[in-house]
């Protein structure tokens, strides 16, 4: 919860006097690294609809074509496979372009198939 | 297409064939020539970069033939129309005035649109960012480029929910710049934290892969704190977040910007508590690039208190160092920025970066006194900041407790910060955990990827993507039939290539004009008073746009905006020929077979020299340059004795300078000089002259002058009508 103190800098900052400029500066960097250190864990870890997307759009597909695939997959529960593996894999099952596949997904077609990818 | 400097910009011909238009480059560019002394005109600089090819330069040049040196740091100007179509027109202004950065603001809304959009909607307070938007506008930034003789960064914003996809669109569209700061989302725009950091990742991924210089976004804490200078070791430990963070992915600390303003504003003693946060900030962040932005905080709708407060924000650039200038609007205490506005704010940044060039060459910033003493706290006061988000768990949790945007100096707190919850926000739920067998066959991918066996890379499996092939990329034009600038071009076709125009200040044809009107009432009166002028003016939609009281009772300024209800038709117009000059060869020709002399003088009580001297003078290629003699009786000179000099001479003009109009002075004295000479029996022999700001070749005619030259006028001008008129006497 938020809390209200007063200033009490010259208390807290014992620690912190007799540093040197530079090892101020270290620490401050080293604090910093610190604190990002589990978000760019949780970067590596996961994945999200945007980013799916993002693939999905590198891989040749319009904002407009993109969007009803990541929802379906989201349905299927295979986001954690990756919407791009999806439509790969599709397209490897039925030997069609990979275009063709995340077209076919984008307008309601092969869902049945995508049951079966993995 | 290339662009004529005599010609608009067709937007028409712009947006042919925009699906197969490929930008030209990639990645961001900083000004060439940089960290080198160069000579320009009369002077030696000291932080400046490679001149332009075409450009327009300040109005006080012309005391320096004209000269328009480029600072060291590259200068942005942010336009936010909401009509892409008129932006670009703006952007071309702009960069002939010396801005190499061009910051799209984005409409209302955008950052909580979990897609990318298409088309060419119209946006409030900026513009819907779309490919086409992206493609139409790099387009025209390559032409206009070419035009200046410089390259010209294109900057928009990768923030909301769909933070990767705008990061692949811009990628792929040639966009050099952008804001990234995954608080931001989070702070700002209530996206949940989880999913704004984790979307962020990716999106930085794209961004290095494309070499898209990065701001974050912590200026805004500024402008959000109830006393914007109370925030400033949070203000560090943002963007120290931000650009550790952006490291870790892989960005290059060349192109990780901090966004960082000068918190408070006069009346507050800004210097004293502003500069040391330069300093402090500058120390720890030594790495990294400075973007500095001017203050909107404590900006109201003065645009003289605008001004002065950016100027001095420029002084604390030159003082501390700048990498990136941005500029604000002086009325965006009014409305959104209008087109002269964008230049006025890079005018003044130009201004005072040349007025400071070398200035840290001469005054050292002294760190014994009370400077390194607030340095050194703030950097501890930032450093205790960051060790308290570590002992309650971490960033997150820090949010969760109102960490940020606390009005109290920190490790006061006031309690009012901005809490988050890290089950709330927009985007809440939609991140998943990536099973074993992830794949994502892209080139580009931040984090777990399962790369099968058999690629060598993870784009193998698709043949390449489009970073590595653009032809796959997927051009959408429009999606709204009615919302688009097809509509919005057929609707002011009127006012395209014809002969009809009309005022504007944001959009073409929109027909705004401002006016300043003082009136001798309160300030509550005043501005009803205003209002009135302007409906008998025949404007509608009359609004104020500032005013001030100068006393309770004694008077009031107001401007005032309103529309307009004509069209101007140009062919309709009666414009006076341009008289054409003599060639130099020819009038030095002329003069060197028969001498010429004259008497010039400022008469009246006139103090005004400097244009009369620079029509004179050899130096600014005045007429003396022509081999006409001359004699100058200087200022407040009367007009008898300009006559009595002329005849004791035997001079064969008299150029009357006249600057002051007051009670139509100034024709008084030409009036007055004809008749004297008249009555001295010189006229038929004397060519009379005059010049001045006001003076127009009409009036003085009129007056019974031979000619008259007003504003911008050359020693060439006058020395040619000096021979013609001559040849035409014999």
């Amino acid at each position: 919860m938020a809390v209200k103190r007063a200033d009490d800098y010259q208390t807290r900052r014992e620690h912190l006097k007799n540093l040197s400029d530079d090892e101020l500066k270290k620490r401050f960097w080293e604090l910093a690294e610190k604190v990002v250190e589990p978000m760019l864990e949780l970067g590596y870890k996961n994945t999200t609809p945007a980013i799916e997307r993002s693939v999905l759009l590198r891989m040749g597909f319009s904002s407009l074509e993109v969007k009803p695939i990541v929802e379906g997959v989201m349905k299927k529960g295979l986001m954690g496979k990756g919407a791009g593996n999806v439509v790969w894999r599709l397209s490897k099952k039925l030997g069609v372009s990979v275009r063709e596949a995340g077209i076919g997904l984008s307008d309601g077609k092969y869902w049945d198939e995508v049951d079966k990818l993995f | 297409m290339k662009l004529d400097p005599n010609k608009k910009l067709d937007i028409k011909e712009l947006l042919k064939d925009l699906e197969s238009y490929r930008p030209r480059r990639r990645g961001w560019h900083w000004r060439d020539g940089r960290n080198e002394k160069r000579t320009v005109g009369d002077f030696e600089y000291h932080e400046t970069s490679e001149g332009l090819k075409n450009y327009v330069p300040l109005p006080g040049s012309r005391g320096f033939n004209y000269i328009d040196p480029q600072p060291d740091c590259v200068i942005t100007t942010e336009i936010a129309s909401g009509r892409f179509e008129d932006d670009i027109r703006r952007m071309r202004m702009a960069a002939w005035h010396g801005a190499d950065h061009m910051m799209v603001i984005r409409t209302m809304g955008q950052s909580h649109i979990d897609s990318l959009i298409e088309g060419t909607t119209q946006g409030i307070g900026g513009i819907a960012v779309t490919r086409k938007q992206c493609r139409a506008t790099r387009k025209a930034l390559d032409m206009i480029e070419d035009e200046v003789g410089r390259p010209i960064n294109f900057h928009s914003y990768i923030s909301g929910v769909a933070g990767p996809d705008i990061a692949v669109m811009f990628a792929e569209e040639g966009v050099n710049g952008a804001h990234q700061d995954p608080q931001y989302n989070v702070l700002y725009r209530n996206v949940n934290m989880v999913r704004s950091f984790v979307d962020a990742c990716e999106a930085k991924k794209v961004m290095v892969w494309a070499d898209i210089l990065q701001i974050d976004g912590a200026h805004n804490a500024n402008a959000t704190a109830m006393k914007a200078w109370k925030v400033r070791p949070e203000l560090m430990v943002q963007h120290a977040i931000n650009s550790i963070f952006s490291r870790k992915i892989g960005m290059k600390a060349e192109n990780i910007a901090l966004s960082t303003v000068p918190p408070t504003a006069p009346p507050a003693p800004r210097m004293r508590i502003d500069l040391p946060y330069a300093v402090a900030l500058r120390d720890f962040f030594s790495d990294y690039k400075m973007r500095a932005q001017q203050n909107t905080k404590y900006m109201e709708s003065d645009m003289r208190e605008a001004t002065v407060t950016h100027t001095l924000d420029l002084m604390i650039s030159r003082l501390t160092g700048a990498d990136i200038q941005s500029t604000i609007t002086p009325d965006e205490g009014r409305n959104v920025p209008w087109h002269y506005n964008n230049i006025a704010a890079i005018s003044t940044a130009k201004q005072a970066l040349n007025g400071m060039d070398g200035l840290r060459e001469m005054i050292k910033l002294d760190r014994e006194g009370p400077l390194g003493d607030e340095v050194r706290e703030l950097k501890e006061r930032a450093v205790l900041f960051l060790e308290e988000i570590l002992e309650v768990g971490g960033y997150f949790k820090a949010v969760e407790n109102g960490f940020f945007i606390d009005s109290g100096y920190y490790p006061e707190r006031n309690g009012d910060g901005i809490p988050r919850q890290i089950d709330g926000g927009i985007g809440v739920g939609m991140i998943f955990e990536r099973d074993k067998d992830y794949f994502a066959p892209v080139s580009v991918h931040y984090g777990y990827n399962n790369i099968p066996a058999e690629f060598k890379k993870a784009s193998d499996a698709i043949g390449g993507d489009t970073f590595e092939d653009s032809s796959k990329i997927v051009y959408i034009d429009e999606l709204d039939e009615y919302d688009n600038v097809n509509t919005r071009l057929k609707e002011l076709d009127k006012y395209y290539d014809t002969n009809i125009v009309k005022p504007e200040v944001e959009w073409r044809a929109d027909g705004i004009v401002a006016t300043t009107i003082f009136l001798p009432l309160d300030e509550r009166t005043a501005e009803f008073a205003a209002i009135k002028c302007g409906e008998k003016l025949g404007l509608e939609d009359v609004t104020v746009a500032h005013k001030q009281g100068l006393h309770p009772s004694e008077g009031t300024i107001v401007e005032i905006k309103g529309k307009v209800k004509f069209d101007i038709d140009i062919s309709e117009l009666v414009i006076p020929e341009k008289v054409p000059v003599l060639s130099e060869e020819e009038i030095r020709a002329d003069v060197s077979a028969k001498p010429m002399s004259v008497v010039a003088a400022t008469v009246g009580n006139d103090e005004h020299s400097v244009g009369m001297k620079e029509t004179l003078d050899i130096k600014h290629g005045g007429i003396e340059g022509f081999g006409i003699k001359y004699l100058y009786l200087g200022t407040s000179c009367p007009v008898e004795k300009l006559v009595d000099a002329a005849i004791e001479t035997n001079a064969d003009a008299i150029l009357a300078s006249t600057i002051i109009t007051h009670d139509d002075v100034h024709t008084k004295n030409m009036s007055k000089l004809h008749d004297l000479c008249v009555e001295k029996g010189i006229r038929d022999k004397v060519m009379l002259i005059v010049g001045g700001t006001q003076v127009t070749n009409e009036i003085a005619v009129e007056a019974g002058m031979d000619a008259g030259f007003g504003r911008g006028t050359h020693g060439i001008d006058v020395a040619s009508f000096l021979v013609k008129r001559r040849r035409e006497k014999q």
